[in-house]
Formats: structure tokens, C-alpha cells, sequence
């Protein structure tokens, strides 16, 4: 692809378009000039003038990067307190989690049932390597879970929680009984207008007040519901405008063969449904992922917050900038790649319409 | 079995469908209602809305405008709300306007613009929010003290201690009444149909008569009419200081909001109509008229709505200060819910208050998009 694209650039238009004018010609040396420079600056600090090794932190200067603190403290990053000697199951959860997430965008699994299938066994690999007990290794509970690895399985749970949730709430927000359309509408429009803190917040402190002390369960399962339930309210009206792409035609259609309603729906219109709705779905779980970095405030701690603790001592306070790009740069890996996919599948199935 | 008979018994099961939901959701309300009860009276909390009056005994980081220590609940839960609508609102402004620009630039026909652009949205897009608030926080809080501040022309000084601005030497009250009189002028200069040059000189006109007229009216004699900040001693007097923390809310939630809105500008100047640009071009119009004049205003109906919800989410943004120790209404609602123990009725004056700016919001963008519909379509 990308020799592809290389080879059909146009240096002619590129030329004739940089140097239009006086005006652009100015335009375009002063903003090269300035990316040049900026790149250099980045360059000259992350990579020339940076100090790679644990031992040479002494050597750390200002001129540079200190890669150091990473190499010393990238455990914590990414696991958390996690047992020391169990960190290969978290490795291996992780990569449970990643490879659910590339296999899922290939279009040979695109269906609904092989969809759900990958990723109900990516998140109980996950779960079991990382719990343990089921598996005959140590028992590991869940607040010993922490950095990369729970960002990956708060990710990981509530798409998949809320998937289902959406599609219900699509359904529901469709349905011809008022009491459950306006049921549902009333959830949407709540959830969407409040930030995700003040639901996320509400979960974690206000549910207690609210249950009997037998159905409270764990904080990390209240948020994980209420973050799906927010999941959900988004997908909602994804699905919904995927929805109203479907002619009503199809569904008479369906009722005239005899169909149920269940039947129309698994049969005819999901399918086209989720089509519609794949390039919206993908930036939702792209914002759900972003969006996992805030339940550093109620108290979890995520991959922001392990970041927080491994610049937290004396010995590391100084290079937090190198901590906090590290953490970004994982972060931007991630989104930047989802990102573009989601823009390769638009171009895709623009190209499919026509 | 005949079709009315099947009918009926259709509606009968819509009914005991509507019926059951009604019913389960009264009684989790209910049961929701009686252990909120039975817990409450377990912690010794009283519920209602009593607590607003009692004094609150903490301190926070912004404030518009006067506070206390003593203040009552009621006065500082206002204050975090005016806190996180000036902190939004400004947001939105600047964020807007540097999004439009960045995605006319994504749109643009250089080459080199085009990429700087990308760059930047791709950045800024692709970084949690709150990562880049802390991010700005340490960086801020590492900077310098006021007395190696950075300096630009010894008018503008940036330090740890946030930034230092000159202002007009002028009360609150008087700063308002000038920014209403601007706003009256936009929509009269709007209505007078005048070209760019003579507005350009109505502006400066106008600005100078005021500033001339403020000066003679209100500033104490023997003062300059500008503030200047200047630093004396260990800190600095005069001018307007921005602290670290709204300086940060500010730099971050902009840049974060002004790539997600370059996005939606792009999106709507590339769904214009290429006939459209192209009988601009053969009327002899210059990229300037035609940008102005066609892409703009046909790219706006496009751009209104999805701009409408990056706008209130930028509102909900405003709840990441508590990360980095902005008293927004979020902040002090959870510092408010530790101290005073009023989970429940802090948490809905929270929603109410998020859900009274979002909805105005939303009302104000529908209200903008009815008014750009195409006429006579």
C-alpha cells in the first residue's frame, strides 16, 4: 500500500501547489523551516542527547532525554503491583487483549456471532491468566491489577458490556410501545449530556448508598457496568442513525414472507445495520479507549496513574516529562492506528456505495 | 385463530410488557429509596438540603469572584459552577476559533499547510485529555520562579506561579459594560453592510474612543489606564495573573478540543459541492471570496451540528481539573461530598447543574442551525 501511494505522487501538482504564489511560496519555507526545526529539537532530545542505560543516570543532563527512568521503572508502568514473578501472565493477558483487538479488524470476521465468539475468549484468556486461580497458577485479585494491563482490561470489558447494551437500547429506543421507547430515550439523552466522571463517580460512591450491602459487589464491576452502560448510550445512537439507512421496504418485505420480528431483524436488518454503523462503531471504541485514562480520579490505578507513581519518588521526580511521554506514546500508538483504520474503512465503504 | 383475535392478543402483550418495566423501575426506585435509608441513618447523615447553609471550612484553587473560608456550601457550589462555565466557555471560544483555522488549513491547497495541520491534529486527537492536563501541569509547575520569568516585552511574564497579563485599570463592572457596548457594535456593524477596510476602521475607531472614554470616566486619577504586572519582591503586582491550574484547563482542553473541531471543519468544507467552487472560479472570484463567500457558508450547515456536540464536550471536559487541582463544579462537589458527607443531594446538584449548561447549549446550537437553513429551499 504505501509504495502504492508513494509511487502516485503527484510531484508535478505538488510542486505547482507549493509555489502558487508568492504568497504560498513564503508560506510554504516558513512552515517546513518550523517543522524542520521542531523535528530536530524532538529529535536532539528524545534520541542524540538521551541516556539509555539504569546505570548512567548520573550522566542525565538537561540537554536530553533520561530513557533511564523508563528502563528502570517500565515494569511499574505497565503492570502495576502486580506480582513481581507473575508478570508474564499480565504480558500474555495484554497480548490476549491486542490480539483480539487486530483480529477484529479484519473483514473475515465480521459477523455478529464470530465477533462475539473472539472476543468473549480474548477476555477470558485475559481474565484467567490474570486471576490465576482457575488455571492452577497463584491467585491474583483484581486490586493487584494495575498500569497498562488494567487500562487493557477496563477497554476490553466494557466494549464488551456494552455492545450488547447498545444494540439493546437501539432496539428498544425503536420499539412501537411508548413506555419503553421513552424509557430508553430518557437513559440516551441522561447519560450522553452528563460527563463520564459523574457517571463513573456516581457508580463508585453514590450505588453503595443506594444497594443493600449484599448486591454492592466490587467498585471495579460498578464501573465497569456504568462505563458500559455510557458505552452503550453512545452505540445507541450509532446503531440509530445505522438504522435509519435501511428503507422501511425491507422490513414489509420481511412481514409480507412471514417473518417475525426477530427473524426480520437477525436476518435482514442487523446485518445491514452493522455495515452502516462499522466506521462509527470503530471512532466509538477509539474514544472509549481515550476516554479509560479518566479512572485515574476515582482511584484505580491505570496506566496514567502507574505513570504518576514512577516519577513519584526522589530518585525519578525530575524526569517525569520522560515518563509522561512514554505513557503518551503508547497511548498515541494505539489511537493513531484504530484511528486511521476507521478512516481506511469510510474510504472503503464509500467505494463500496458507489 | 382470526386476525382480530391475534391482534388483540398482540396489544394485550404490549401492554404487560409496558406494565412489567413500569413496575420493575418503581420498585428499584422504591428499594433504592429504603436502603439510601436505612445506610444514611447507619453513617448518621441527615438527607436535605439543610448542609447548603452550614459554612464549609476548606479552601480551593480559583475563584471568580470573592470567597472565604467560611462561605456556605450554597456560595461555593456557585462558584465551582461559575468556575467550570467561564473555564468551558472560554475554552469553546478559543477552541473554536483556532479549529476553524486548523481545518481550513487541512482543507487548504498547500501542500505544506496542509501537513502542518495533519500534524497537529493528529497530535493532540490521539492523547487523552486529562494525560495532556498533567502533562501542561508539570510542565507549568517546573517552570521558573517570578524572579527568572520568562518575559515577552516585559508586559507578559510566565512563571510557575501561572501567567501574568497587563489589564485596563478598570472594575469588573466596567469591563462588562465595555464588552456589551463591543458586542451591540458587532451587530450594528453587521447590519451598516460595510466593506473590510472601513470596518476594519470602525474597530480601531472604537476601541480607541473607549479606551480614551474609560480612562477619562473611571480610572483613578494620576494611574495609567493599562495595569501592567511588574514583579516586586519575591512575587508580582499589577495586572492579571492566570494561575497554573486555569492556565493549564485552558491550554489543554483547547488544544484537545481544537483538533477534534479542525476535524469536524474539514469534514464540512470537503462535503461542499466541487460545481459550487468551480463557478466561483469562473466568475473571476479570488480563493478568499470563494472561501468566504461559497465554501463557508455551504460547508457551516454541515459543520453546526457535530460542532454543537464538540462544544458540550468540551463542557464535560471541564470535569478533568480535578486532576491537576482546578476547583471546577466537579471538584468541588467531590471535595464537598468527603467533607460534608451529602452524597446524594450533591450528586444531583452536579447532574442538574451539567445537564442546565448542556442542554442550553444544545438549544442555542439548534436555535444557530434553524437560523443558517438554506432559505427558499
Amino acid at each position: 500500500m504505501a509504495s502504492m501511494t508513494f509511487a502516485n505522487f503527484d510531484w508535478g501538482r505538488f510542486k505547482r501547489r507549493s509555489f502558487a504564489t508568492p504568497l504560498d511560496s513564503g508560506i510554504t519555507v516558513v512552515v517546513y523551516l518550523v517543522l524542520v526545526w521542531l523535528l530536530w529539537q524532538a529529535l536532539s532530545w528524545a534520541l542524540f542527547n538521551a541516556v539509555w542505560t539504569a546505570d548512567g543516570v548520573d550522566q542525565c543532563g538537561k540537554d536530553g532525554a533520561c530513557w533511564s527512568v523508563i528502563h528502570a521503572r517500565h515494569r511499574l508502568i505497565l503492570f502495576g503491583l502486580y506480582p513481581y514473578e507473575e508478570h508474564w501472565r499480565s504480558t500474555l493477558a495484554c497480548l490476549a487483549i491486542i490480539a483480539t483487538v487486530v483480529i477484529s479488524c479484519f473483514p473475515q470476521t465480521w459477523q455478529p456471532k464470530r465477533l462475539a465468539v473472539i472476543w468473549i475468549v480474548g477476555f477470558a484468556t485475559y481474565y484467567l491468566l490474570m486471576e490465576g486461580s482457575l488455571l492452577g497458577l497463584t491467585q491474583v485479585t483484581t486490586d493487584q491489577w494495575g498500569g497498562l494491563a488494567l487500562t487493557l482490561f477496563l477497554f476490553s470489558s466494557v466494549v464488551l458490556i456494552g455492545m450488547p447494551m447498545g444494540l439493546g437500547l437501539a432496539l428498544m429506543r425503536r420499539s412501537e410501545m411508548p413506555v419503553v421507547r421513552g424509557f430508553a430515550s430518557l437513559v440516551i439523552d441522561l447519560i450522553r449530556s452528563l460527563p463520564l466522571l459523574t457517571t463513573l463517580f456516581t457508580a463508585a460512591v453514590v450505588i453503595p448508598i443506594l444497594l443493600p450491602t449484599w448486591l454492592e459487589g466490587d467498585k471495579i464491576w460498578r464501573v465497569i457496568l456504568a462505563f458500559g452502560l455510557f458505552f452503550a448510550c453512545y452505540q445507541a445512537e450509532v446503531l440509530r442513525g445505522g438504522f435509519q439507512a435501511i428503507p422501511k421496504g425491507q422490513f414489509e418485505a420481511g412481514k409480507a414472507l412471514g417473518l417475525t420480528y426477530w427473524q426480520i431483524l437477525g436476518r435482514i436488518v442487523l446485518p445491514q445495520v452493522f455495515r452502516h454503523a462499522l466506521p462509527s462503531t470503530v471512532n466509538n471504541v477509539v474514544v472509549t479507549f481515550k476516554e479509560t485514562a479518566i479512572v485515574i480520579i476515582i482511584g484505580f490505578f491505570d496506566v496514567l496513574a502507574s505513570a504518576n507513581a514512577a516519577f513519584g519518588t526522589a530518585e525519578w521526580a525530575p524526569y517525569y516529562i520522560e515518563v509522561l511521554a512514554f505513557v503518551s506514546l503508547i497511548y498515541w500508538v494505539f489511537l493513531f492506528s484504530l484511528g486511521q483504520y476507521g478512516e481506511y474503512l469510510k474510504k472503503r465503504m464509500k467505494v463500496a456505495q458507489r | 385463530m382470526d386476525a382480530t383475535e391475534l391482534k388483540a392478543r398482540a396489544k394485550r402483550r404490549k401492554l404487560i410488557t409496558q406494565a412489567m418495566i413500569l413496575l420493575v423501575t418503581a420498585v428499584v426506585i422504591i428499594g433504592a429509596v429504603q436502603s439510601a435509608r436505612v445506610n444514611l441513618t447507619a453513617l448518621g447523615i441527615t438527607s436535605g438540603f439543610d448542609f447548603l447553609e452550614r459554612s464549609t471550612g476548606w479552601s480551593y484553587s480559583f475563584s471568580l469572584i470573592d470567597r472565604d473560608i467560611n462561605d456556605s456550601y450554597a456560595r461555593t457550589l456557585t462558584i465551582g459552577f461559575m468556575n467550570t462555565v467561564f473555564v468551558g466557555f472560554t475554552a469553546i471560544i478559543i477552541a473554536t476559533i483556532c479549529g476553524f483555522l486548523i481545518g481550513t488549513f487541512r482543507d487548504a491547497r498547500n501542500p505544506a499547510l496542509k501537513t502542518a495541520a495533519t500534524i497537529y491534529t493528529q497530535i493532540f486527537r490521539n492523547i487523552p485529555l486529562i494525560l495532556q492536563g498533567i502533562f501542561w501541569y508539570a510542565i507549568v509547575i517546573h517552570l521558573p520562579g517570578p524572579r527568572q520569568a520568562m518575559s515577552l516585552a516585559d508586559g507578559v511574564f510566565l512563571s510557575n506561579r501561572g501567567l501574568m497579563l497587563p489589564v485596563l485599570n478598570v472594575s469588573l463592572t466596567v469591563a462588562l459594560g465595555m464588552v456589551l457596548i463591543l458586542i451591540g457594535a458587532v451587530f450594528l456593524l453587521k447590519k451598516a453592510r460595510i466593506g473590510l477596510a472601513q470596518s476594519v476602521i470602525a474597530w480601531v475607531g472604537l476601541l480607541v474612543f473607549l479606551i480614551l472614554g474609560v480612562w477619562g470616566l473611571f480610572v483613578p486619577t494620576g494611574e495609567g489606564v493599562f495595569s501592567w504586572p511588574a514583579l516586586k519582591g519575591l512575587r508580582f503586582v499589577g495586572g492579571v495573573t492566570v494561575s497554573p491550574e486555569l492556565l493549564v484547563m485552558i491550554i489543554a482542553i483547547v488544544l484537545y478540543g481544537s483538533a477534534y473541531i479542525a476535524e469536524v471543519v474539514r469534514g464540512g468544507l470537503a462535503e461542499v459541492p466541487k460545481g459550487l467552487i468551480e463557478a466561483g472560479e469562473a466568475l473571476g472570484l479570488n480563493n478568499r471570496a470563494i472561501w468566504s463567500r461559497i465554501k463557508m457558508p455551504m460547508a457551516l450547515r454541515t459543520i453546526i451540528p457535530p460542532l454543537g456536540n464538540q462544544w458540550i464536550f468540551i463542557m464535560k471536559a471541564t470535569t478533568i481539573g480535578v486532576a491537576i487541582g482546578f476547583s471546577d463544579l466537579f471538584y468541588i462537589v467531590s471535595t464537598s461530598i468527603t467533607q460534608s458527607g451529602q452524597t446524594l443531594e450533591l450528586i444531583a446538584i452536579l447532574m442538574g447543574g451539567f445537564l442546565l449548561v448542556n442542554f442550553s447549549i444544545a438549544q442555542f446550537v439548534n436555535w444557530l442551525n434553524d437560523s443558517l437553513k438554506l432559505k427558499a429551499h
